[in-house]
Order: C-alpha cells, then sequence, then structure tokens
C-alpha cells in the first residue's frame, strides 16, 4: 500500500536508491549531500538494502568506482554536489563514453572561489556537455520519482542522469512524498540486465584507445573510430525524448503522476507573459505568476524538466502564444549570458527558421541571474523581473545583458 | 625458490607483437604476472605503457579482460570492479590493477592510498621505469637522482627518488613485495603467492627501459639484472610486518658479494652528467637502504 511520508530532498532521493535496489554505492562526503550516503550506510549496515558500500576518498574515485562497477552489470548509484561533481568532471565524460547508466542525484550548490555551501545551479549547469541526461526537480516528490525514473530510462539508453535539486531549499526542507510499494518499483524497474557481460573466455578490452579513422577487427569487420562512438552518443540523446516521455507516461500509469512532457507548465495557455526556469525557482515563479494575474497581467510559468537532452521544439511550441519571456536562472556562462537564456532563444530561432521566419512573432526575451550561492530569491524579486519584461515589450526595446538581481544587497 | 622457466605454465595470454618499443621490459614481465594469475582476471590500467602494450581497437594482443580508466583512477576502478564483481556474485575474479610510476607515485596515490586503506581485495602493481616513459621521458616522483630527462635536460634531477614502497608499507597491505622483470621466476611466484591472499596486494615491479634510460635495446634483462646485482631494486616480500629477501637479493646478502653501482650507472646515457662525487652519492644512497633492509632480516 502506498504510503505517504515527510521527507527531505536527501533522504528522498536515498529512498529512491533503495526501492530501486542499486548493488553498489560509492560516496564522498559535502554539503549539502551528505545526508545521502550516510542514509544509504545506514539501510546496508540495517541490511535493508543489499549492495557493496563503498566510503571512498574522494569524488573522483566516487564516479571512478561506480563506472568499473557498472562496466562488470552492477546497478550503481552515487551523490555530490558543486566542487565535487567539479571534481569527478573527466569521469562524468568517461561515463558517458562509456555508455553507463549510472543515475546521480546533485545538491545543486555554488562552485569556489569564494567558497559558498548553499544554492545556485553553477555545479550542474558546468558539467551540460560531458554527455549526461540531466532532470531537475521542483520538490522533493520528483527527487524521489527522478530517481527511478532515471534508472528506468539510463538503463533503456545506456546513458547516465543527473538528478538535480536545489541545495537546502530542497536537500534540507521538509515535503510530503507518496512512497510507491517495493513490489510496485520491482514491477516497473526490473533488475538492470547489461548488454554485454565479462566473461574468462570471451575477454574485451573495454574504453581502449581508438582512432579517428574506422579500422577492421580480426574477421575485417568495420568498427569506429572516435567520432563513430561519440556520434552513437549524440544519436541515442537525439532520440532521448520521446523515450523519456514515453518512460514518463508507463510511470504515470503505475503511481499516477506524470512525467510524459520535459516542460512543467502553469498557467502558459493564454499566457502573454510567461517565467522560464528551473528546478525549485519554478515553483516560486508560480506563485509570482498567481500574483501577477492579480494584477491583470495574463502571466504562466514554463519550467524546464528536462534540460540534457534539450526540449528545444516542446520549447519553442510552449512559448509560442507568449510576448515576452524572463528567463530566470541560478547560474550563468560568464561573459555571456544565463545557459537556459542562450539555449532558449537558439531554439526560438531554430522554430522560427524552420517555419520559413513567418507565423507569430518572436517574444521579447529577457534574461535575470539570481540567487548565487543561496541568495534569497523574494518574489518582489520575481515580480521586478515580469514588470521591466513587460515594459521592455511595450517600449520596443531589448535587454542588452542579462540583469543580476540581488548581486548588491 | 623461485620457479624454473621450464616449469611456468605454457598458456599464453600475450599474442606476439604487441606495441610496446623494442627492448621494454614491460611485455616480459606482464607474460609472467598473466600466466601466474590465469584466464579469470581482470586488469584495469590508466593511460600509459601498458595502454600502448593493449593495442589499438579493434585489435588487442591481450586475452584476459581489461577495463581502461583514466589515470588517476587506477585503484578506484579497481575498487569499482571489486565492488561490482562481488555484488553480482563473481567475486572468484582476480582483480589486477596496473600502473606505471606516474600513474602510481606521483598522480594514483590518492586512490590506490584509500582503496589499500578500505582492504580493498585486489593486486597493484606499480611498474616503475623512473619517468612519464609514456609520454616521452618526463621527470616523475620516481625519476632517480641524477637522470636526464626530458623536463630535466639541461640539469639532471637533483632529488632523491620518492621512498614510495615505504609509503605502501605503512598502509600495511595483506601482502607487498618487490620484483623485476629480469627475474621471471621470482616475479612468477610473488604472482601466484599474491593471488592466493586475500586484501590489498602491492606488488613494485622494476622495468627497464631503453628509450628512457638510453641503452641499447637488446640490454633489457642485463640492465635489469645490474639493477638488482647493485642492490638499486632488491627483491623481497612483506607479510605481517616481516620482511624476506628473495632470489637474487638473498644469495647477496648472503655471499655479500654486491657490486658497485658504478656499473650499473655507466652504462645509461640518462646518468651521463653525473659526476664522480654524484656517483658516490648515488653509491650511499644505495648502502644505506641495503643496510636498512638488511637490519630487518636474520642475515
Amino acid at each position: 500500500m502506498n504510503e505517504t511520508r515527510i521527507l527531505t530532498g536527501n533522504q528522498a532521493a536515498a529512498l529512491g536508491a533503495k526501492l530501486c535496489r542499486v548493488q553498489v554505492v560509492a560516496a564522498y562526503p559535502i554539503t549539502p549531500q551528505s545526508k545521502i550516503p550516510e542514509v544509504l550506510s545506514e539501510y546496508v549496515e540495517r541490511k535493508e538494502l543489499k549492495a557493496e558500500f563503498v566510503r571512498v576518498e574522494s569524488e573522483h574515485s566516487a564516479m571512478g568506482v561506480c563506472i568499473s562497477a557498472s562496466i562488470v552489470g552492477a546497478r550503481v548509484f552515487t551523490a555530490t554536489s558543486a566542487n565535487g561533481l567539479a571534481y569527478m568532471h573527466e569521469q562524468l565524460h568517461w561515463a558517458a563514453g562509456a555508455r553507463l547508466p549510472i543515475v546521480m542525484p546533485v545538491a545543486n550548490r555554488g562552485v569556489g572561489a569564494p567558497w559558498t555551501i548553499l544554492n545556485d545551479m553553477q555545479d550542474t549547469i558546468s558539467q551540460r556537455d560531458t554527455g549526461w541526461m540531466q532532470f531537475y526537480c521542483m520538490n522533493n516528490q520528483e527527487i524521489l520519482d527522478q530517481v527511478i525514473l532515471g534508472y528506468k530510462i539510463a538503463e533503456q539508453l545506456l546513458i547516465p542522469v543527473m538528478v538535480c535539486f536545489d541545495g537546502f531549499r530542497l536537500s534540507h526542507t521538509m515535503m510530503p512524498v507518496a512512497i510507491p510499494t517495493q513490489e510496485e518499483i520491482d514491477a516497473f524497474l526490473p533488475p538492470y540486465d547489461p548488454p554485454y557481460q565479462l566473461e574468462a573466455d570471451r575477454p574485451v578490452n573495454v574504453n581502449p584507445v581508438v582512432m579517428s579513422d574506422a579500422l577492421a577487427d580480426a574477421e575485417g569487420v568495420v568498427c569506429p573510430g572516435y567520432m563513430g562512438f561519440r556520434h552513437r552518443l549524440q544519436e541515442s540523446l537525439e532520440s532521448a525524448l520521446p523515450l523519456i516521455a514515453e518512460a514518463g507516461g508507463s510511470f504515470e500509469e503505475a503511481f499516477g503522476r506524470s512525467y510524459a512532457a520535459p516542460l512543467f507548465r502553469h498557467r502558459a495557455e493564454d499566457a502573454d507573459f510567461l517565467f522560464l526556469t528551473m528546478g525549485s525557482l519554478t515553483s516560486e515563479a508560480c506563485e509570482t505568476a498567481d500574483m501577477l494575474r492579480d494584477e491583470g497581467v495574463k502571466a504562466g510559468v514554463v519550467g524546464v524538466r528536462v534540460f540534457r537532452p534539450f526540449p528545444g521544439g516542446a520549447l519553442a511550441e510552449a512559448v509560442a502564444g507568449a510576448r515576452c519571456v524572463a528567463v530566470v536562472e541560478k547560474a550563468i556562462s560568464y561573459g555571456y549570458e544565463g545557459a537556459l537564456a542562450t539555449e532558449f532563444k537558439a531554439a526560438l530561432f531554430s522554430a522560427f527558421a524552420s517555419n520559413g521566419g513567418r507565423g507569430a512573432a518572436l517574444p521579447t526575451v529577457t534574461n535575470y541571474i539570481v540567487g548565487l550561492g543561496g541568495k534569497d530569491v523574494r518574489p518582489l524579486d520575481l515580480l521586478e523581473c515580469a514588470h521591466e519584461t513587460v515594459k521592455l515589450m511595450d517600449e520596443g526595446k531589448r535587454q542588452d545583458r542579462p540583469r543580476w538581481i540581488g548581486a548588491d544587497s | 625458490m623461485s620457479t624454473a622457466i621450464m616449469d611456468l605454465p605454457e598458456e599464453e595470454f600475450i599474442m606476439p607483437g604487441t606495441r610496446t618499443c623494442a627492448g621494454c621490459g614491460l611485455p616480459i614481465a606482464y607474460r609472467y604476472i598473466l600466466k601466474a594469475l590465469g584466464p579469470k582476471t581482470i586488469v584495469t590500467l590508466p593511460a600509459s605503457c601498458l595502454t600502448v602494450l593493449h593495442g589499438i581497437y579493434p585489435k588487442t594482443p591481450i586475452g584476459i579482460n581489461a577495463v581502461n580508466s583514466v589515470f588517476a583512477g587506477t585503484a578506484s576502478s579497481a575498487s569499482g570492479l571489486v565492488a561490482g564483481l562481488k555484488a553480482t556474485g563473481r567475486d572468484d575474479y582476480t582483480v589486477l590493477a596496473m600502473a606505471g610510476d606516474g600513474g602510481t607515485f606521483d598522480m594514483g596515490i590518492q586512490a590506490l592510498s584509500g582503496a589499500a586503506e578500505r582492504e580493498t581485495d585486489f593486486i597493484y602493481v606499480c611498474y616503475d621505469n623512473e619517468a612519464y616513459m609514456n609520454t616521452g621521458s618526463q621527470r616523475s616522483s620516481a625519476t632517480p637522482t641524477g637522470a636526464i630527462t626530458t623536463t630535466t635536460p639541461v640539469e639532471p634531477k637533483s632529488q632523491p627518488k620518492k621512498d614510495f614502497i615505504k609509503i605502501m608499507e605503512a598502509h600495511n597491505p595483506a601482502y607487498l613485495a618487490t620484483t623485476c622483470s629480469s627475474y621471471p621466476g621470482d616475479l612468477y611466484n610473488k604472482f601466484v603467492k599474491a593471488k592466493g591472499i586475500k586484501g590489498t596486494r602491492f606488488i613494485y615491479l622494476a622495468i627497464p627501459c631503453p628509450a628512457g634510460w638510453s641503452y641499447p635495446t637488446r640490454d633489457t634483462v642485463k640492465i635489469g639484472r645490474l639493477a638488482v646485482e647493485t642492490c638499486v631494486v632488491v627483491l623481497y616480500e612483506v607479510e605481517n610486518g616481516i620482511l624476506q629477501l628473495t632470489g637474487k637479493s638473498l644469495s647477496i646478502a648472503r655471499s655479500g658479494r654486491k657490486r658497485p653501482v658504478e656499473e650499473y650507472l655507466k652504462l645509461q646515457g640518462r646518468f651521463k652528467k653525473m659526476t664522480p662525487e654524484q656517483h658516490e652519492a648515488f653509491q650511499q644512497q644505495v648502502d644505506d637502504r641495503w643496510e636498512q633492509i638488511l637490519s630487518r632480516t636474520n642475515i
């Protein structure tokens, strides 16, 4: 029978891993995700979870353990944050290049220097190009669900998944979370069936040196060069959105909560003004949109749940009726603007161009950088973003650079 | 006693024709390592001379399973193999981690120290050719005093070699041994023994490198023997804190007939800039270490 428990985001992530019967856990402490390995080690020591728990000496080794344990066919799990994630960087590329279905929650935190332990999304956004899928969570229910869905999707595509959620704002905040039963999860997520098994009488050399050109093996079969392998990863990611939708749909059938769409929408259908956000900021934007509606502004929210693979087409469609969009984000590509803003504008351009430049006019797009290093994002701040964006649109002006809210207060 | 060459298993796990440089000591040693460990072995290795030996996709001359890892991650990769095999009920495999001196003394030390402290059930081999040979002979912390490398091209290295074996002994591994590619029988015995022990087993393997040490390719076995005969490399094993000399080093200890280091140094171009005073200092380093080791035995 389903039950609802009051859980922090970290507890939800750990419970998700347990329900998925992970076989190898390797983790290293870093605030604010440390509770995840703590809870999991308790599960393992109490024999509630049958898994090898490797208490590694660094995040670089945590991912190294996950990679090799996954290569020999185990379902593996780790979690990290901020500088820990940055320390894993080369291993992230390795995991995706080796096509391993690793699931890793990341409690989003700002990256030093200077030190901060508090929330923003610079850590995961900085890992955007490693070949991992990235799912962003709005609340603790989504954390639990996305870990489960993460394995479902990762094992189908053989691509690792980061389940990203705001440090402290979700990792340490208690919320009601509906817990599926173990039987339900077992029915939804069968044991991991790896594409090949290491066998002594059929030895293989995994992740070897590959040349730039395709070469024939001893039997004359032409095997890919480096670009061939990398292109296969890109092709799999390009084909991933329908599979993610399908998995999200079957999740809804099993558990009643839908993740079929890569985007979350709140009062977006008839909106003139839209917030475009990720993570828990999406929840805050919903409150603000309701306030704007009370003021008479037809406001709504589009939240990006799946950032990699990027749902550009769905995003362009989702904002098609809006006259202006404020992209509010907790990360920046230094020297330019927020990554979500850049990618959103590219998606708009692609949709516009593929339509021969006809159809609805492009919306006014603004970009706000907020909440870095845990800086509080007040409803008033979001209201200001909205008012300014609407004003720019009315005056036919454009924003020439992203605006930082809260840098000097 | 070392196993006689004629008594070693006939089964081969390296096909003829690897991509190592001519005269490389590594394939000699690797051949006997794999004979000792057998087909149920998974080796994990970083980018190194061993990667070159393993060949270029889609071909490999190696007849056991191999998992390549990032440079700093040999021991963490091994930890993952051990955990993954145990979790999936196949812990009858021997996990072998094998990295060079750069990947061990320098970049791999953190992961190796962690794995050893966790008493991970694996064999770690550091094959030491005393510089970053795969990238073109750059200085490492394993490079000895007086050696010219491509990053100490004008002024040879002035600092002594890092005593990494001592660092590993401080981890109290279940088994620790040193060996050299020029003594296949000694090497084979130690790997057979290591295979039968549970826990972290660390084996230091000295391998001469003609390309980096500047000597004729035909002399690899000779140089390795000279390293042992001059006591630059000492063959021993440590279990439960008890050190026992083996093979040639044991007979040198008994006979007291140790050759002067000069004989080893003068055959290698990398030491050509050393002065007679530096030769003397090198001899002193070797003598001091030999005495230290002897003082731990009953000889």
